[in-house]
This record gives structure tokens, C-alpha cells and sequence, in this order.
């Protein structure tokens, strides 16, 4: 029995909120979690689980990452590169979907907390 | 292309009935072989309709049973799942578990006569896979293992394939029907055939007639055998690494010895791989130095499969298409890669498009094209490595690059990364061709061929051990 990917342990960052990044991830088991740092204190914004992607903006644009990713337990995560994710895309572009559905459905995620916090203001943050 | 199209005037429009070629509600689908690109092209098949609103029903023809232990549940192979197959595998929401999974490797160790060096994947991760394709070797205990392609139908079947364990035997196609046949007077209609039966099945012979003129791709035979070492000793002398042999050998293109859980695989891929050639390997000082005192263990399983090396003209017909090795695949490299992209292409043309030779010519055969071209290039491509095999003074050249590469900590390791690519199968060979042409890798190496070849050997690297002269 065997795992791919790399393993992470309770609370080890996967990823920094401001290092750029030009890759993606896949969770293989375990979770992680998405904190914003950005003041300062910690705010958990979602738990993902096995399947799930995260860093996907990465593969588009190499732009800062916007989120801390962390460990909840021990996680091991795949590592998904921007060139082989290009190269798959320009072959067949419904490879894209999965990415594209994820990133819609955090759109819409995040508009609708954006539209709590608007009307119950700061003191409410998720 | 011409050529195909002239073909396209005399033989497919005779069959050609426009408003019959694409698949509706009901359409019934055989798939010829439930190995890899047959379990994926009938997964990919049902998610597609599924997204456009068609029923289709798939019945896939294979008789092997993959919990079976040994050749009769094997379809012969490394077991290799490329880093390249695995990241697009998990794009897809394809997750390969840990009970398939036999072991995560996170390096190649390339072994040459003037020294051994390792090149590690970034960040150590595990990129690569090494899995069996049935339920383990001929000796090997009953185990709750399960297979690749054991998952993969899985997968297929858990999506509305109907799996028949059966051998199709014989094809009979009209203008509007195929109609698949089995030894046992077993048959069925079928609105189209995918033929997935791989390189080492005589099927695909029953189509190279004048009814459906489809020619085969041609073959080599290769050689692969497990050893039993058991885990502990495999952590110890192999670790989860896929151990590559690039020895002065004639007739042989690549070797590589491959952990799994308690047994290890050893793949010899060449030009006809055989009993002299075998011996020969295994007499290797660099490979039996890979074994507790030296001594190669006796073989637990063996088999001499044989892998393409070109590509089928033309894998399609109105009705037919190939897919996997049926009709092209990878030199020597990602076969499980090739078999996913010709599934997805075959499935997308079917669900999108039709069934028509004109649909397979203008949506899938691209895609076989390009593999083919890549192809040439990577014969190309493994001639030069062959000469580099070839010359000592070559060797050693590589040898030094890749341990300094390996020793530093430059962003840039460009012959690590050719190495990598070759060993992996993760790139095309186009792209690893363009590497080599690049003015600082050729730089690197002369400078790499001078040194290496005046200074005396020494210790390179932690993880390079150069070899006595
Ligand atoms: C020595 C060697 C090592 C290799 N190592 C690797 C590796 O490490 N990594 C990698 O990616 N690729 C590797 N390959 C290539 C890889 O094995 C193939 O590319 C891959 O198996 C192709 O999948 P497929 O589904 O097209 O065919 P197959 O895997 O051959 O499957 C064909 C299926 O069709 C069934 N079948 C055959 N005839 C009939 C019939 N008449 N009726 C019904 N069913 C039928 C068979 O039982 C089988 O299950 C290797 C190949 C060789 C020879």
C-alpha cells in the first residue's frame, strides 16, 4: 500500500498566501485547509478534502497566491505542474473543466459570503 | 494526407450514410479489450453523453480476469504510470488509491559502467507510480491488491459499462451495424466497435483484410520478469526509486528494474529482445551490483510481450476505431498515457462528432499523427542516446553532468531534465530534442566531455559514485 504525492503533518503550509506559485494541487488524502492571512489574524475560509484542487489561479497567470494552504492532520497532496496542465489543455481543453467548474463554483462561494459580509459588516466574517 | 483522402473517395463513401453516423439515445457500443484504453474510452464515453443528455449502452468484450495472480490476469507491462499520465489522471478527478498504488517513486537511479547517480524529483515528491496491471505476480500471496486496469474497469463499470468475459473472435460490419463474434456462438450488434485489444492479440488481424483496410501497427518483443525480495530488503537497496540501466549493450534501448510492494519488475525494451541478449544483461556487473552480494534472485514470473513500434494506418473506418496500442502508441514510453489520450480522443469524436471514417479522420486521427511524428523523433532521439551508450569517453561526459547538476543547487539542471523526460516518457520527444539543440545545454556538455574525460575520476556527489577506469 502505497500513496503518491507529498506528505504534509498537522499545520505544515503547503503553500504561502504572497510567494508566487506556477503549480496546482490535488489532495490524495487527508485535508488542508485555506486561511487568509492577509490581517492579522487567521481566517479559515475552507476545509478541503481527497480529489479536491487548490492553487488552480497558478495555471492561468503566475500571480501571487492569495490564500494559505495547511495541513489538518497529515495530508499527502499531488503536485499538479503548470506545463503538463498547458500541454494537456492544449490537446484536449475539456481537461480544463474540472478546474474551470471548481473555480465557478469558489466564485460563487465567495460572492455570496461577500454579500453577507456587506449586509452584516465586519463582525461577522466567516 | 492526400493519401488518406484519396482512400476516403474509394473506400468510405461507399459506407458512408451521412444522417447514420452519429450515435442516438439507445446506441450500442462494443469495446473490444477492457484493458486501459478500454476501460478509459468507455469511462470517458458515459461522463460525455451524460453531459449532452444521450443513453448509450457500452458492452466491453474481455476475457481476462485481472484478480487473477500471474499472466493469466497480467497485461504485461512495467506498470509505470508517468507523471504526466498521473497529474492529468487526478485534472480528470481520477484518483489512483493506495491499494493500487504499489509504491510512490520519487526518483530515477541511473546506472552506467562509469558511475551511478540519482536525479530526484522536486521537492522529493512521489510523481510516479509503480502499479501492477493484474493481481501480482505467479508466486506472489493472495492479496486484497487490486489492479490498474482491475480499477479502471471498475471505474467503467461503475459508470454503465456492462462488462462480458468473453474473447471476440470475429467482426462483421454492414453499412449500418458491426456485429461482433465469440468463439462460443456468442454474438451482438453493435452501432460501433472500438478495438482495444492491444499489440500482443491476433484481432485486429481479422480487420487488415480488403473489407476494412486497416493495417497493423508493427511490434518488437520485449522481456519482463519479478523478482521476490520482499519489502524490507527492497527499502533497503532500492527504495522508492525506479532504478535505469544505460549500458553499452547491443540491441538493447533501455533497462530498468521497477519496486513494487515485496517484488520487483525488470523491463528490457530493444530490438527483439532474447535469450542471448537477456543473458548478456543479467551478466552486467552494474545490474547484478544492484542485488545482496551481487547475486541476480531467481525469477518469480517472466514473459516476452511485445510493444509497438509504429503506428496503425489508418486506426479508424466508418464504424471501427483503434485505440491503445490497437493503433499507436508512445516509443517505448507512457503507453498507459497513450492509451488514455487515444480513449478520450476516440470517446470525444464519438459523443461530439460520429462514428464515420470522415469523424475519426477529422477529430482522431490528429492526435495519432502527432504521437506517430513525436514518434520519429524519439527514434531519432534514442539513436543518439544509443551512440552516447555507445562511447565511453560520451558516458562519462553524461555521467558528470548529471552528478555536478545533481550536486548544485541551480535552478536549471538541463541534462537532469533531458534524463528525466527520456526515463519518465512526461514529455514529448520533440520538446526534449529541443532541449538538446539548446546552445547552453551543447555548451555544457563539451565542456562536460573535456573534463570529464582529463581530470581523474573522483566523488562527485553524495548521490553520484563514479566508477573506477
Ligand atoms: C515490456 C513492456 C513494458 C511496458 N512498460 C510500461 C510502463 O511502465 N508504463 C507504461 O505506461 N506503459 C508501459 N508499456 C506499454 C503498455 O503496456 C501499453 O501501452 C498498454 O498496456 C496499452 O493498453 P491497451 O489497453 O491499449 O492494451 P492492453 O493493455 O494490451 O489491453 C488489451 C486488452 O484486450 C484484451 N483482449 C485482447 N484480445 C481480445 C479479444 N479478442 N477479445 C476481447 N478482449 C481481448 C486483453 O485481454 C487485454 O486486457 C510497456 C509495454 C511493454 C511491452
Amino acid at each position: 500500500m502505497a500513496g503518491l504525492g507529498k506528505v504534509y503533518q498537522n499545520g505544515e503550509i503547503i503553500v504561502r498566501q504572497g510567494e508566487t506559485g506556477n503549480c496546482m494541487y490535488v489532495v490524495q488524502d487527508g485535508q488542508v485547509e485555506a486561511v487568509d492571512q492577509s490581517d492579522d489574524r487567521d481566517v479559515v475560509l475552507r476545509t478541503l478534502g481527497r480529489n479536491d484542487f487548490f492553487g488552480e489561479m497558478a495555471l492561468f497567470e503566475k500571480d501571487m497566491r492569495t490564500v494559505t494552504i495547511r495541513a489538518v492532520g497529515t495530508a499527502r497532496v499531488l503536485t499538479i505542474d503548470r506545463k503538463q496542465f498547458l500541454r494537456g489543455i492544449h490537446e484536449d481543453p475539456s481537461l480544463a473543466m474540472r478546474v474551470i467548474k471548481t473555480m465557478s463554483h469558489r466564485i460563487s462561494d465567495l460572492t455570496g459570503k461577500l454579500g453577507k459580509y456587506e449586509q452584516t459588516g465586519p463582525a461577522d466574517r466567516p | 494526407m492526400r493519401g488518406i483522402r484519396r482512400r476516403a473517395a474509394s473506400g468510405w463513401t461507399d459506407l458512408a450514410r451521412p444522417d447514420g453516423h452519429s450515435l442516438q439515445d439507445g446506441s450500442r457500443i462494443a469495446v473490444i479489450g477492457g484493458g486501459p484504453a478500454g476501460s478509459m474510452f468507455s469511462y470517458f464515453l458515459l461522463n460525455m453523453a451524460e453531459s449532452i443528455d444521450l443513453d448509450l449502452n457500452i458492452d466491453i468484450y474481455e476475457p481476462r480476469h485481472f484478480r487473477h495472480r500471474g499472466p493469466a490476469g497480467c497485461n504485461h507491462c512495467g506498470g509505470i504510470v508517468s507523471e504526466s499520465l498521473l497529474q492529468r489522471l487526478a485534472t480528470e478527478g481520477i484518483h489512483l488509491p493506495s491499494h493500487v498504488v504499489q509504491r510512490g517513486m520519487e526518483s530515477y537511479t541511473l546506472h552506467m559502467d562509469v558511475g551511478t547517480v540519482q536525479l530526484s524529483a522536486p521537492g522529493l515528491e512521489k510523481r510516479i507510480a509503480a502499479v501492477y496491471r493484474g493481481n501480482g505476480p505467479r508466486e506472489s500471496e493472495p492479496t486484497e491488491l487490486i489492479s490498474f486496469d482491475g480499477y479502471l474497469q471498475q471505474m467503467a463499470g461503475e459508470r454503465g459499462a456492462r462488462l462480458i468475459h468473453r474473447m471476440a473472435t470475429g467482426l462483421e460490419r454492414t453499412a449500418d451495424h458491426v456485429t461482433i463474434r465469440c468463439a462460443d456462438g456468442h454474438s451482438d450488434t453493435y452501432e460501433l466497435a472500438v478495438v482495444a485489444t492491444g499489440i500482443n492479440s491476433h484481432f485486429v488481424d481479422l480487420l487488415c483484410g480488403p473489407m476494412v483496410p486497416i493495417r497493423r501497427p508493427e511490434k518488437t518483443t520485449t522481456f519482463i520478469c519479478e523478482f521476490h525480495l520482499g519489502r524490507p530488503l527492497i527499502e533497503e537497496i532500492l527504495g522508492d526509486s525506479m532504478h535505469v540501466f544505460l549500458l553499452d549493450i547491443p540491441g538493447l534501448e533501455f533497462a530498468a528494474l521497477i519496486p513494487k510492494g515485496d517484488f520487483v519488475t525488470l523491463c528490457m525494451l530493444g530490438d527483439e529482445i532474447d535469450d542471448a541478449l537477456i543473458e548478456h544483461f543479467f551478466a552486467a556487473e552494474e545490474f547484478r551490483q544492484c542485488f545482496p552480494g551481487g547475486v541476480v534472485p531467481p525469477r518469480a514470473c517472466h514473459c516476452l510481450p511485445r510493444i509497438n513500434v509504429s503506428t496503425a494506418r489508418y486506426p479508424f473506418d466508418d464504424r471501427i476505431v483503434l485505440i491503445g496500442d490497437s493503433g499507436t502508441t508512445r516509443l517505448f514510453k507512457d503507453g498507459l498515457g497513450a492509451a488514455y489520450r487515444t480513449a478520450k480522443a476516440a470517446a470525444r469524436t464519438v459523443a461530439f462528432h460520429g462514428v464515420s471514417a470522415r469523424d475519426f479522420e477529422q477529430y482522431y486521427w490528429p492526435l495519432c499523427r502527432a504521437i506517430d511524428v513525436d514518434n520519429r523523433i524519439g527514434k531519432f532521439v534514442f539513436s543518439v542516446s544509443g551512440l552516447i551508450q555507445k562511447m565511453r569517453f560520451t558516458r562519462r561526459a553524461v555521467f558528470r553532468m548529471t552528478a555536478t547538476e545533481q550536486a548544485g543547487d541551480s535552478a536549471r539542471k538541463r541534462m537532469s531534465e533531458v534524463l528525466w523526460d527520456i526515463f519518465s516518457g512526461s514529455a514529448p520527444y520533440r520538446e526534449i530534442l529541443g532541449r538538446t539543440l539548446h546552445p547552453v545545454y551543447i555548451g555544457s556538455l563539451l565542456w562536460n566531455l573535456v573534463a570529464g574525460n582529463l581530470q581523474p575520476p573522483r566523488q562527485q556527489a553524495p548521490r553520484a559514485e563514479s566508477r573506477g577506469h
